[in-house]
């Protein structure tokens, strides 16, 4: 194959060579339990403490603030359930959310559910943006906790985050966001923002798989995740994952060392690969043209579907995605397209391209040029498309 | 690289056989609706009782492009009679086999050209009923809608 662009940043990154050179000494000679009394076991220990340090620095929270888990998904689970087990000791059972959150967060949810809990999601509009208006109205006596996304993963929109905290605080309520698209790629403050519990993961800014944090702010009680040892301070117990999370704080340091710089440069990629495309014929834009992620490119295109798409793009050596059934692995197209109003038809004809700072300009030619091509392949082949345009010469 | 897909069906993917229309067909078949994902339009051209062309649209996914593909090449240049007897194993077993959740596209190639045969039949004033059966009209259970 004689191009390789990986456009798919969304769902994972490529682990920085600086980052992997961070890490090396505690995957080689530093392999110490950080549990452990003598210096080598230190060494460890002081490596994980200057980590949290560091994590807590970039999010301007307090380093006894960060609880490491395996990802995302473990950080959503506890956040989620945790307060609601507490919560409901008090008799709040109702928790307040979004139609398009991750599954870690949905399903969570269903999962409590199950128990009894009652769950509104909030509409996310057609530009996939919540109105604080609907946070404020669905917020009763008994809601135990408002979880809302800081970005979202398919279509890229920013929440109003610190809108959805100040109204929060003001009503007494805690809010968890998943903020694992936006660690890394948003400024980002804790305080700041009312935030009261906060998802990371390193492998979606360029750290490791299989790291990621839960920040919690002093003063909430919450039940444990994992009982052991005295790791996590006592809340998640087990030996720590050292050169993970030696690996994560790295990783978020120098995402945030010339963030503005760095976005300012992809968002213009980015916008040159959206207006381009949308140059296609029925083509449209899902999700917020200007409140979305940098990287972010998430475009429909009527009369095709996505897998077909992708394995075209993919013959072409570029990796992307796609929010079609086909794809999902399930029967629907996206939940989150499905949220923001796309019908069937055209939720299945999604494209996601999600670029990163290493994407160069030549890349972005690149794309511009394959993408029309293979949906113009796959609609001379579609006897959709041909019905699509047959009723268009009708009008 | 890896793939989800055997080396048959990329092949039939990459390089689909049969992509077309016969504007003059003897018999036109499609199955399969938008909402689901995967639209199969089927054209057949009869001669002295054989399969003389097929040519096919396809609006899905990799594997119903492919299965679409290879059940035209199995039908082509065959008695009609032998391309009623077409099944979607067979479909599947010409292509090194699918994934379990896509085996549902090799049944709607099956359909599409049954849909068509029935289509040619009817054009010829034949019932295809006790030849062919009933051809559901959507992909039952393909999604929640
Ligand atoms: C918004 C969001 N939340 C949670 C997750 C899960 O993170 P992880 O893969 O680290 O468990 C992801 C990643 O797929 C995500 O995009």
């Amino acid at each position: 194959m004689d191009r390789f662009i990986y456009a798919d940043n969304a769902a994972t990154t490529q682990l920085s060579p600086k980052v992997l050179e961070k890490m090396m000494p505690y995957l080689t000679n530093e392999y110490g339990n950080a549990s452990s009394l003598y210096g080598f076991g230190q060494n460890s220990k002081q490596a994980i403490v200057a980590a949290r340090e560091s994590i807590a620095n970039c999010l301007h929270c307090k380093p006894n603030e960060v609880y490491f888990t395996s990802g995302g998904s473990e950080a959503d689970n506890w956040a989620i359930k945790m307060i609601a087990k507490e919560q409901a000791k008090k008799g709040k059972k109702h928790i307040i959310s979004t139609a398009f959150e991750h599954h870690a967060v949905l399903h969570s949810l269903n999962a409590l559910k199950e128990e009894g809990f009652e769950i509104t999601l909030l509409p996310v509009y057609e530009n996939g943006i919540i109105h604080v208006e609907d946070l404020e109205n669905a917020i009763r006596e008994d809601t135990a906790l408002v979880t809302i996304m800081f970005a979202n993963n398919e279509i890229g929109t920013i929440q109003p985050i610190k809108e959805v905290g100040a109204i929060c605080k003001a009503h007494h309520v805690y809010f968890h966001t998943d903020a694992v698209q936006a660690v890394g790629h948003l400024p980002i403050d804790f305080v700041d923002m009312n935030i009261d519990l906060l998802s990371m993961s390193g492998h979606k800014f360029h750290g490791p798989k299989g790291i990621g944090a839960l920040i919690i702010r002093n003063g909430i009680r919450f039940a444990n995740l994992i009982d052991g040892g005295s790791q996590e301070r006592n809340r998640r117990a087990g030996t720590e994952n050292t050169a993970g999370i030696v690996g994560i704080s790295e990783a978020l340091k120098l995402a945030l060392e010339n963030l503005e710089q760095t976005n300012t440069s992809i968002i213009q990629k980015r916008n040159r690969i959206i207006s381009e495309l949308l140059k296609i014929e029925k083509s449209r834009l899902n999700g917020d043209a200007n409140t979305r992620l940098p990287g972010n490119i998430n475009i429909s295109f009527e009369g095709i579907e996505g897998e077909s798409l992708l394995l075209y793009l993919d013959m072409k050596g570029i990796c992307a995605s796609s929010g079609s059934a086909c794809t999902s692995g399930s029967l629907d197209p996206s939940h989150v397209l499905l949220s923001i109003g796309l019908p069937h038809e055209i939720a299945h004809g999604s494209l996601r391209l999600t670029i990163s700072e290493s994407t160069t300009d030549e890349d972005v030619d690149y794309i511009i040029e394959s993408v029309p091509q293979v949906v113009d392949r796959l609609r001379k082949m579609s006897p959709l498309w041909e019905k699509i345009k047959l009723e268009e010469g009708k009008e | 690289m890896a793939s989800v897909y055997s080396e048959k069906v990329m092949d039939h993917f990459a390089n689909p056989r049969n992509v077309g229309e016969i504007k003059d067909a003897d018999g036109v078949g499609e199955v399969g609706n938008a909402v689901c994902g995967d639209i199969m339009k089927m054209y057949i051209k009869v001669k002295d009782g054989k399969i003389e062309d097929v040519k096919f649209k396809t609006f899905g996914c990799g594997s119903a492009i492919a299965t679409s593909s290879m059940a035209t090449e199995l039908i082509k240049g065959k008695p009609i009679e032998e391309a009623l007897q077409l099944t979607n194993k067979a479909v599947v077993e010409a292509l090194d086999g699918l994934p379990a959740h896509k085996l549902h596209c090799s049944v709607l190639a099956e359909q599409a050209i049954k849909a068509a045969l029935a289509d040619y039949y009817t054009r010829q004033g034949i019932d295809p009923k006790p030849l062919i059966g009933d051809i559901p009209e959507t992909c039952e259970g393909c999604c929640s809608h």
